[in-house]
């Protein structure tokens, strides 16, 4: 247990002992390795280089340089990643074997290991972490800690003002002040629907109940988004600091956070921050004798997309199959347990700590005039520089395709971007420029969404994306309501059939009727929005439609029912490859001649296009 | 990661009631009780189900109802080398399906099943939140990023060419 | 009272209605098909659909609540055509054979596609295709048929508290099915068949015995007897368009003559037996310091149930045997033995509201006289299916008399068919024995009613008998528990697997969702009962003139060697779940 004074304490001797970690003209003699323990770069090993660094210090003697796992620093195309504070130096791709060499170089002689040095779009050398285009355009309010803390470590959190909002809302500010800040900020939830936050906290702290509830959603399903899982891995206790400060002011004494249990580390790491907080006597009874008690539990879920949706997510706790309720009742009213409950995600408990300290005018001060404050992106795809970026509001998404993501590889042409993954619609190359807000999004015909952002270049065709995402939507649907249980398995019946080449005249309407009605009728938004990513491509591509309906083609080259294979006399030089490795002997020729491939007999699999060095094989 | 055995079909295995002790009977227990079960045993096996039952006084409909709604539990052991191919958006677009198929093809099952002589099941999961390495398929938790139809044929040798 | 407006009519609710009631109020129909009424108010298969102004989406009528001032539409063209998809989804993952479904012309489905008027499914697909499951003797499962309504899952669960089925899977694949998808006979269900009376189409129905009973009839060598339970006069009427509650019983024993029933007699008389047998059994535990309380056995969903989930509390059950299979015995030993019949020849066939019946027929201990007790059970819906089949203009029948001599049955008998009359019924023979006055009063108005739990204080030459009476498998549970942790102040219960009793048996005709939300057919049924009783010159079971021959001639004493061989069972422990390892 410690005291409100005791933890002051921590923050101010904390903090000067890490200056180096945020100072690169910090005055130390210390020096900081940090290594990045995302999920990214752990699945690439960071942990075997974490232990690497630890035991060739030991080894050595080194004195005054401390190894540190931190939480993602979002370029995880280049990981892992080995930051070098207080100078910032940043190694990408890092392999436990280039430890040696960057303690020996690095540590010891002050030489920068240059071939580890990250190289950006442009094939410049970069140095340090923000003279990356990467980075350059982001703004981190969310992601503020990620990178820069032990995410295990209470006392690294403290130093960096972690829970002085706490204090200043619990001995500084009434409930309904705290719900005033927060609507003024003009935060608005992060999910997707982008409903206001403080209007969500004001409706549960006015209903009637002896328990009310606060939970945080952290069951990030949208396929190719990791935002929240990220938040939780790098700076977990800002969530449980927001949390309490939600119980706080709508009246909550209990929170639960239910997140996806494939994410382990996540997991591991918020309960480690909430078995710390319980210790330091944050979390429990009358803390810091405020006369407030709030406590936490973590919830697992077990693979459920529609447990996103917040009353599907409460059946689950309730340990339940996750099927959604019917709203009204709203979970404000009637929640967790029959109970007033307040649900918002991880990235909108993530801004709370910054508005109650920063001010509801320094927030409402970044964005636009309707979105405000920053939003997390996990970009993936077809982009350069997959990982997570952090932008203000209103940033166009070219800005972020091109600038923050260095643009399309292999020379090939940017065709479209998803957001708000299966929920959401594409955006095209002649929608680049619009700002990225709730309203202007949605008037596109896409969504703001939960943040994943996935590029397509035009290898891409996108009725069979439509496809892939009906796909998703079909096997996680809960089965509870018609149209979204027997109609999403249409419209991917109808998709599968039309990449087939077997589409008709007038499938093009006929999905699109249904779609609508799916949209109409559906009992929740997983339904409701099931349809979009059919219902943009149409409006955007109806001539790839139409193409794959009438002309049994699909110029992206990706149905593979619809590809007709041959080989181009020009290029090939009759070598054979194609020919041994074709698994039906469907290819023919003789050495040094021109080979052809028998259409009837083809099955389209690929083996001889991945095979050809002279690429003659075209379809 | 060596998965424990449901121990005898005679009594509860100890185990069982050591995860059932650390909840109280309350019916929202269920999901996070199963996922402990998952976890050890590698499945859900049926006596654990039973167990589950009596304790939480939940029918077995219902638990087989909540058990069959998540991805996450199976009913039946996994194979000692456990592939699972992620076909998240991110890997999707960068060709996860390949992969997925060539799986398939290698080890002549499809998603959700085990080879028969238990060495390798094969699974095609959602996002595991490894995008920045897309595409990624995992063995037995291992993640491969950035994985092509030539790495998964490699590992998937060096497995089959060791006896056991 | 809340205002609103719904298809430009103002209409005045109560707080707390939903859309659906406030229209149905006024005469709006909307369509629905997963609604059951106070059990299943989910909103699932959105056929119900409607537009409320202001609103982004649908509205769902059958569990949205009214609002001040809210503006609703029924039957917009948008709200049709939405219906008209969600019906067309439906239908298109829908074993679509109507003609060869028991369901046929009382189908929720069917009408449905009637009035939308589908000739054609515009969003054909794949289809789910499922096992039929008719390994237990009472109720086959073909969810080829399911619409996924749920109604019977939340009839398991909530009304009985069983929890047999469930769904199971997500999605597409989503299924109302039992544990690992295994017969309902491998698993905890009681065979109540309220399920079925929930289902609104075919996907659940009783066991067919009506071809073993034509097979039967067609047999020369056979003495074909039929015996009618209570509850079935009653409410075979409605299979024919009758107002529900109409008492058929001329009827219905002129139609079973028809049939080529060799004799038809009166289960009633079968109950008065029992009623003398269990008052008989409570007074000697009573006296004695026997097991208390004790508890009734005619309810063969009920026994199951004891049997499956409190099998340490068996010693409770009455030993009795419900009265059909006490009828059948004595029909295959004294009736036999009077008329010279071979009892091997004689074929019982007893006419139940109940599917539990078809099971406790095939229990061990149900043969009494050496011979299968009863030989098969038709339901009231199976009789009134042969009489279809015979083509007997039942609605024209003349009323006809039960066979003597076993047609002779009182009042008390007549109610056993609903809720609390087994206890009445006892507690007028009993109370009798006890004070050894003849009551004036018969009617023992604290245990009548709806209520699924009814306590009542009978008083016995000063001593008190406390009463219990339960009706529903989830009142049950109440009871049972009450009894288990030792909190039974009470003597006697008497339990009815069925909500209501055996007026509303699973094997009674099927009433819509509509009917159910808008007509007491409880009471209306009970009435009927009530009103046999009434009419009754004897209203006591002892008193019953054949049945006092019958133990003079035959029997000898109630509880006695004689009484015990025939109308007496016994009970086993039975395993909820039948596992595989």
């Amino acid at each position: 247990m410690k005291t409100l004074e005791e933890i002051k304490k921590i923050r101010e001797e904390k903090r000067k002992e890490l200056d180096l970690r945020v100072n690169t003209s910090a005055d130390t003699r210390e020096k900081h390795i940090l290594v990045c323990h995302g999920t990214g770069c752990t699945s690439s090993k960071s942990p075997k280089i974490l232990e690497n660094f630890r035991r060739i210090i030991e080894e050595k003697k080194i004195e005054n340089v401390r190894v540190i796992q931190t939480g993602c620093f979002g370029l995880c195309a280049k990981g892992p990643i080995v930051i070098i504070r207080p100078e910032d130096v940043f190694y990408a791709m890092v392999t436990p074997d280039d430890c040696e060499e960057i303690i020996e170089k690095h540590i010891q002689n002050g030489e920068i290991v240059e071939r580890l040095l990250c190289k950006d779009i442009d094939n410049k050398t970069v140095k340090k972490l923000d003279e990356l285009n990467f980075y350059k355009k982001q703004k981190r309010i969310v992601l503020k800690n990620c990178g820069v803390i032990n995410p295990e470590d209470i006392d690294e959190y403290i130093a960096f003002d972690g829970y002085k909002a706490l204090e200043k809302v619990l001995f500084s500010m009434t409930p309904d002040e705290v719900i005033d800040v927060v609507s003024r900020s003009g935060l608005r939830g992060r999910g997707g629907a982008g409903f206001p936050t403080g209007k969500k906290w004001s409706f549960t702290k006015m209903a009637k109940g002896d328990q009310k509830y606060v939970v945080c959603n952290a069951d990030e399903g949208d396929p190719g988004a990791f935002m929240d899982r990220s938040v939780l891995e790098g700076d977990p206790h800002c969530v449980v600091e927001a949390m309490m400060i939600a119980g706080f002011a709508v009246g909550a004494n209990k929170g639960y956070i239910y997140v996806r249990a494939e994410y382990p580390i996540a997991v591991k790491r918020f309960q480690t921050a909430i078995d710390q907080a319980r210790e330091y006597g944050i979390l429990g009874k009358n803390i810091w004798n405020s006369g407030f008690d709030f406590d936490l539990e973590v919830r697992l879920g077990a693979g459920a997309f529609v447990c996103g949706e917040e009353t599907a997510l409460l059946e689950s706790i309730e340990g339940r199959r996750g099927q959604p309720r019917l709203k009204p009742p709203f979970p404000a009213n009637e929640g967790l347990f029959g109970k007033p409950t307040l649900i918002n995600n991880v990235e909108t408990y993530a801004n709370i700590t910054k508005i109650i300290l920063n001010g509801a005018e320094w927030y409402a001060s970044i964005g636009t005039e309707k979105s405000k404050g920053t939003k997390v992106f996990a970009l993936g795809g077809n982009v350069n520089n997959t990982g997570l970026v952090e932008v203000p509001m209103g940033v166009t998404l070219r800005e972020i395709v091109f600038d923050i993501g260095g643009g399309i590889p292999n020379g090939r042409k940017f065709k479209a971007a998803q957001t708000g993954g299966p929920s959401g619609g594409c955006i095209t190359a002649e929608n680049l420029d619009t700002p990225i807000e709730y309203e202007s999004l949605q008037a596109i015909g896409s969504m703001m969404g939960s943040g994943g952002l996935i590029v397509m270049d035009d290898s891409k065709c996108m009725v069979n994306l439509a496809k892939f995402y009906l796909g998703f939507t079909v096997d996680e649907s809960c089965g509870k309501c018609t149209p979204c249980r027997i109609g999403t398995k249409r419209l991917l019946e109808m998709l599968t059939k039309i990449t087939e080449g077997k589409g008709e005249e007038g499938d093009v309407e006929k999905l699109e009727k249904l779609c609508k009605n799916i949209q109409k009728a559906s009992v929740c938004g997983l339904g409701q929005t099931a349809p979009n990513p059919v219902l943009s491509t149409i409006k955007y591509f109806r001539d790839e439609y139409e193409e794959h309906i009438r002309d049994k083609k699909c110029r992206a080259g990706e149905c593979k029912a619809l590809m007709k294979l041959h080989i181009d006399p020009e290029l090939c030089k009759g070598c054979g490859l194609c020919k041994r490795n074709c698994p039906v002997d469907a290819i023919s020729g003789e050495v040094k001649q021109t080979h052809v491939i028998d259409s009837e007999k083809c099955i389209k699999c690929g083996t001889c296009i991945s095979k050809c060095p002279f690429h003659a094989i075209k379809s | 990661m060596e998965k424990q055995k449901c121990e005898g079909c005679s009594g509860i295995d100890p185990k069982m009631t050591e995860i059932l002790e650390k909840y109280t009977e309350d019916k929202s227990n269920l999901i996070q009780i199963l996922n402990e079960v998952q976890e050890y045993y590698g499945y859900v096996p049926e006596k654990a189900q039973l167990a589950i039952s009596e304790y939480l006084k939940i029918p077995m409909a219902e638990i087989y109802g909540v058990v069959t709604f998540y991805a996450r539990f199976t009913l039946k052991p996994k194979g000692k080398y456990h592939i699972a191919v992620c076909l998240g958006t991110a890997c999707f677009v960068k060709g996860s399906e390949q992969i997925l198929d060539r799986a398939k093809e290698r080890l002549g099952i499809v998603e959700g099943e085990t080879t028969k002589d238990g060495k390798f099941s094969l699974e095609a999961t959602r996002c595991i939140g490894a995008c920045g390495l897309a595409p990624v398929f995992t063995v037995n938790g291992e993640v491969y990023g950035k994985a092509t139809v030539k790495k998964l044929d490699e590992i998937i040798d060096k497995i089959m060419e060791n006896p056991e | 009272m809340i205002n609103l407006t719904i298809n430009g009519k103002a209409v005045q609710a109560e707080e707390g209605s939903t859309i659906l009631e406030a229209a149905r109020k006024v005469n709006i129909d909307i369509p629905t098909l997963c609604f059951l009424k106070g059990i299943n108010e989910v909103g699932d298969c959105r056929m119900c659909v409607v537009e409320v102004e202001g609103r982004r989406g649908f509205a769902t009528a059958c569990i949205q609540k009214v609002e001040e001032g809210m503006v609703v539409k029924t039957s917009t063209p948008a709200v049709i055509e939405a219906r008209r998809i969600v019906l067309d989804l439906i239908l298109s993952n829908h074993d679509r054979e109507c003609l060869t479904c028991t369901r046929n012309g009382n189908c929720e489905l069917q009408k449905l596609a009637q009035e939308f008027y589908v000739d054609e499914i515009e969003y054909q697909g794949s289809r789910n295709e499922y096992e039929i499951d008719d390994k237990s003797p009472a109720i086959v499962r073909n969810f080829n048929k399911c619409v996924l309504c749920r109604r019977c899952v939340a009839t398991c669960k909530k009304v009985q508290g069983i929890g047999a089925i469930d769904c199971i899977e997500r999605g597409f694949a989503s299924q109302v099915s039992t544990y690992k998808n295994k017969s309902l006979n491998d698993v905890n269900c009681t065979f109540c068949g309220q399920c079925i009376e929930a289902c609104p189409v075919g996907a659940l129905k009783e066991k067919d015995s009506t071809q073993e009973v034509w097979k039967a009839l067609r047999d020369e060598d056979k003495y074909v007897v039929a015996q009618t339970a209570p509850a079935v006069r009653a409410a075979l009427g409605e299979e024919f368009g009758m107002e529900i509650g109409t008492n058929v019983t001329g009827k219905m024993v002129s139609g079973l003559k028809e049939l080529g029933f060799d004799k038809v007699f009166d289960t009633n008389t079968g109950a008065d037996f029992t009623i003398v047998e269990e008052g008989t059994e409570f007074l000697d535990r009573f006296q004695n310091g026997g097991t208390l309380p004790m508890i009734t056995s005619c309810s063969p969903g009920w026994v199951r149930y004891m049997e499956l989930n409190y099998p340490e509390l068996i010693p409770h059950l009455s030993t009795c045997k419900s009265p059909h299979q006490m009828f059948g015995a004595v029909i295959k030993s004294y009736y036999a033995e009077k008329m010279g019949i071979d009892p091997s020849k004689i074929f019982v066939v007893s006419v139940m509201p109940c599917i539990a019946k078809k099971f406790e027929r095939t229990r061990d201990d149900m043969q009494g006289a050496g011979y299968d007790d009863v030989d098969a059970v038709i339901t009231t819906r199976e009789l009134a299916r042969m009489i279809k089949q015979a083509h007997i203009d039942f609605l024209n029948l003349e009323d006809s008399e039960f066979d003597a001599p076993m047609g002779e049955a009182t009042g008390a008998a007549a109610i056993f068919g609903t809720t609390g009359g087994v206890m009445e019924a006892a507690l007028r023979t009993v109370q009798e024995k006890v004070t050894g006055n003849a009551f004036e009063k018969l009617e023992y108005e604290a245990v009548r009613g709806e209520q699924g739990i009814k306590r009542a204080e009978v008083d016995m030459n000063g001593k008190k008998v406390k009463v219990v009476v339960a009706s529903g498998l989830k009142n049950a549970q109440t009871i049972m528990e009450e009894i288990k942790s030792g909190k039974a102040d009470y003597q006697f219960v008497e339990i009815m697997a069925c909500p209501g009793g055996c007026v509303m048996g699973g094997g009674q005709p099927i009433r819509s969702s509509k009917e159910r939300a808008t007509i007491d057919i409880r009471s209306k049924r009970a009435n009927c009962l009530y009103s046999i009783d009434e009419k009754s010159t004897i209203r006591k079971s002892h008193e019953n003139p054949v049945l006092k021959k019958i133990y003079e001639e035959y029997l000898g004493e109630p509880g006695g060697h004689k009484a015990h061989e025939l109308l007496h069972t016994s009970y086993v422990e039975r395993q909820k779940y039948l596992l595989d390892d």
